[in-house]
């Protein structure tokens, strides 16, 4: 469990202030590097003692002599205590990036401490691989690349019976695979994914979730829709364990879903091959998540679970595109309309603690319905038309997508129609019509066209309150003139 | 956002699918200028759309958000975990006198030393898949008979089904074709005496502790690799370790030349 790693190194006078100025500097970072494409986190594991955390926690920077001696203290030393000690001392130091660079280009360094990761004294291993970790770590590449001498050994404990061990060398492999095609050009010939393939079989939780985020590192990657996903996961058994690693019920543990739902989504958003996935019951699984998602949002009070529920939601998505979804035993495999009532569970939760994420939740929802009346049909009956009008005012984007999932709605014919008007509809709509964003004011008016195609009678409701002048606002707007001009005849011979 | 009171009900009831209302469509509806087409919309990994989610995302990763929701789940030791610390213990195997005060340390030793020992020759490896090989390849005569006819050597990389006719064409394999290091650890050749080499001045190799595991060390210096393979064996056990069968082979038994230091 990710929670285990909470009370790391970290500065333990750091009030709420410094930590929400903190995050906002680290969000703003994300974004800016997401819109360059540039999206690149590590994780790093940090399990010092209490005692150790205590005096003096901040390491001094090592400089080269200091790295030298503790590298030969750690191999050629005679107490055990002691040669475990150097390394200690050198993992502390080399949590600092300028001692990393002076390990780096330390001749022979890298060696000697392969050398000791693969040497048969457990702990000097042990603690051979937490300075590979760190190294792992760093945002620099040259020190990352630096260890790929040590790739091949890393994967080869991955099968060992060590489950800490693995655990370690599993977070070390993820941060590497992150950091350049280079490194991954390397691990992909070496076997990493049979070797992952392998590791899903571990009874234990946090090697699970330890594999789940190595995983997600390597899906991630540009090139793997072209040349890791077809080629090597497909091939595999991962995605059938994938799919098991999120199938709710006591077994089911969030900080591991979380890892393999993104590591589907990765595999999904790359439309290599989903007629497989739907083929392994991906949709029904995932329907079922989503319904314990509701379950569990509705007990729990901040859980952090919109981590798990968002790359569902996106797996759900994009999965309902999918050709096959209609030919799989000749019906679509969702069809529970208990998925739409956790949706709109999902989505008042997302509305009170996490209002980015509605559009994910609503794109589901358009997916959902565009197709399907029997889904359409629960919205109405289920009374769920007043609630998404309630998510209007959120923003544009979110206005856009109630509205064209009202569209999907409306286009079905009179009978649903019937069930949209008289209500709340045609004053939301009298409103949305005077924001100024034009993409919410033409789904808007599409909308208005399909209500006075098949409920002729809003027509006059619509005159009487002051529908026209709404529609005069935007006569002259470019993108919308025809259709505003098109509903004023209609509404004028109504 | 107020939901219908009878939402969590119908959420807890069973499944099943509500009666779809009759469709019926106008082909006016979709007359121009109007162009709304009902339809499931998909976007591709790098879109905008996504932008949110995975910014959430990497917060995660980078640990600057709160973990998702502890299921409670059993430790092994929840004192030993919580505090890190027990009351010094010893290895329970006949013969070492490794001691502990972290059950997490106990059990890496375990594995690394004890786990999966080759009851032939007592050395330790990493992983069954490995110690089954070695097994295979230095302690089963037939392996060896059959390998005179037959590819045997397996390529050691997971995934790999290769065969190959000797250990040296097997370890060429694994450098050209999995970028595995030349000096590989866990690819040692059988060899019955290992020749007396010389070791380059100035060699900083490695050392092996005890014979749980055979390490080879290379000389670091420039001199050019040797022609066949050598091995070079160091032993060198510090006093706080004692072996019982191990340790003594590794300095009475005849079978391999070993050159101190």
């Amino acid at each position: 469990m990710w929670s285990r790693r909470q009370g790391r190194l970290r500065p333990t006078v750091c009030g709420v202030e410094e930590l929400r100025r903190r995050r906002r500097e680290r969000e703003a970072a994300l974004r800016k590097a997401r819109r360059e494409q540039q999206l690149v986190s590590k994780r790093l594991l940090r399990n010092d003692a209490p005692e150790e955390a205590g005096e003096g926690c901040v390491a001094a920077i090592l400089g080269e002599t200091e790295v030298q001696q503790f590298l030969r203290q750690a191999q050629r030393g005679t107490e055990e205590k002691e040669r475990e000690g150097a390394l200690v001392s050198l993992r502390r130091g080399l949590q600092h990036p300028e001692t990393q660079q002076t390990f780096i280009r330390l001749e022979g360094s890298m060696r000697t401490l392969v050398g000791l990761l693969t040497s048969n004294q457990a702990l000097l291993q042990l603690e051979a691989a937490r300075c590979l970790h760190e190294l792992s770590h760093s945002e620099q590449s040259t020190v990352a690349e630096a260890c790929l001498p040590a790739t091949s050994y890393l994967l080869t404990y991955l099968s060992s019976h060590s489950s800490d061990f693995i655990e370690l060398c599993l977070y070390t492999l993820g941060n590497l695979i992150v950091e350049s095609e280079a490194v991954r050009r390397q691990l992909l010939p070496q076997g990493i994914v049979p070797a992952l393939a392998a590791c899903i079989q571990s009874p234990h939780v946090a090697v699970l979730e330890a594999l789940g985020y190595a995983l997600s590192q390597l899906l991630q990657a540009e090139e793997a829709p072209e040349k890791i996903i077809p080629s090597s996961i497909l091939a595999s058994t991962l995605p059938q364990h994938m799919l098991q690693m999120l199938q709710p019920g006591p077994k089911l543990n969030p900080g591991v879903a979380v890892e393999f739902a993104w590591c589907l989504h990765y595999i999904i958003c790359s439309q290599v091959s989903n007629p497989l996935l739907i083929g392994h019951g991906a949709l029904s699984t995932l329907g079922l998540l989503l319904l314990d998602l509701a379950g569990a949002v509705q007990k729990t009070e901040d859980a952090g679970l919109e981590l798990l529920a968002c790359p569902v939601l996106r797996c759900l998505s994009n999965l309902l595109t999918e050709a096959a979804v209609e030919t799989v035993g000749g019906q679509m495999q969702l069809r529970d309309e208990r998925v739409v009532a956790a949706l709109f569970i999902l989505l008042q939760f997302f509305f009170q603690k996490q209002p980015s994420l509605l559009p994910e939740g609503l794109w589901l929802l358009n997916n959902l319905t565009a197709n399907s009346p029997s889904f359409c049909t629960s919205l109405l009956s289920l009374d769920l038309i007043e609630p998404l009008l309630q998510l209007l005012p959120v923003s544009n984007v979110v206005s856009v997508m109630v509205l064209t999932v009202l569209c999907n709605v409306a286009e079905k014919g009179p009978a649903y129609c019937q069930r949209l008007w008289p209500g709340p509809l045609l004053p939301a709509l009298l409103h949305t019509l005077a924001f100024s964003d034009t993409e919410v004011v033409g789904q808007s008016l599409e909308l208005l066209h399909l209500l006075f195609l098949y409920q002729p009678e809003a027509v006059q409701v619509f005159l009487q309150q002051s529908g026209l002048q709404a529609l005069e606002r935007h006569q002259e707007e470019a993108q919308l003139q025809d259709r505003v001009y098109a509903l004023q005849q209609t509404a004028l011979q109504g | 956002m107020q939901l219908p009171p009878a939402l969590c009900a119908r959420l807890a009831a069973g499944p099943g699918a509500a009666e779809p209302l009759p469709v019926e469509r106008d082909p006016a509806a979709g007359a121009a200028p109007f162009r709304f087409v009902a339809r499931p919309v998909r976007f591709p990994r790098e879109h905008q759309f996504f932008e949110d989610g995975d910014v959430q995302r990497h917060l995660y990763l980078q640990d600057v958000i709160m973990q998702v929701a502890d299921v409670p789940e059993k430790p092994r030791a929840p004192e030993a975990r919580l505090l890190g610390r027990v009351p010094a213990f010893a290895c329970q195997v006949a013969g070492c006198c490794q001691v502990f005060d972290a059950l997490d340390d106990y059990e890496h030793h375990y594995h690394t030393l004890h786990g999966n020992v080759c009851s032939f020759c007592k050395r330790a490896f990493p992983s069954g898949h490995l110690l089954d090989a070695h097994i295979l390849e230095w302690h089963d005569s037939l392996f060896q008979i059959l390998s005179e006819r037959q590819d045997m050597y397996q390529c050691l990389v997971e995934g790999c089904t290769e065969k190959f006719k000797t250990s040296r064409d097997r370890k060429d394999h694994m450098v050209r074709m999995h970028l595995y290091p030349a000096d590989f650890r866990f690819d040692k050749p059988k060899k019955s005496r290992s020749p007396a080499s010389a070791e380059a001045p100035g060699d900083s190799g490695e050392r092996s502790e005890g014979e749980a595991m055979e390490i080879c060390s290379e000389p670091v210096a420039a001199s050019p690799a040797p022609a066949g393979e050598r091995r070079i064996y160091r032993h060198r056990i510090p006093s706080t370790i004692c072996f019982g069968q191990g340790a003594a082979r590794g300095f009475k038994s005849n079978k391999k030349k070993t050159k101190q230091c």
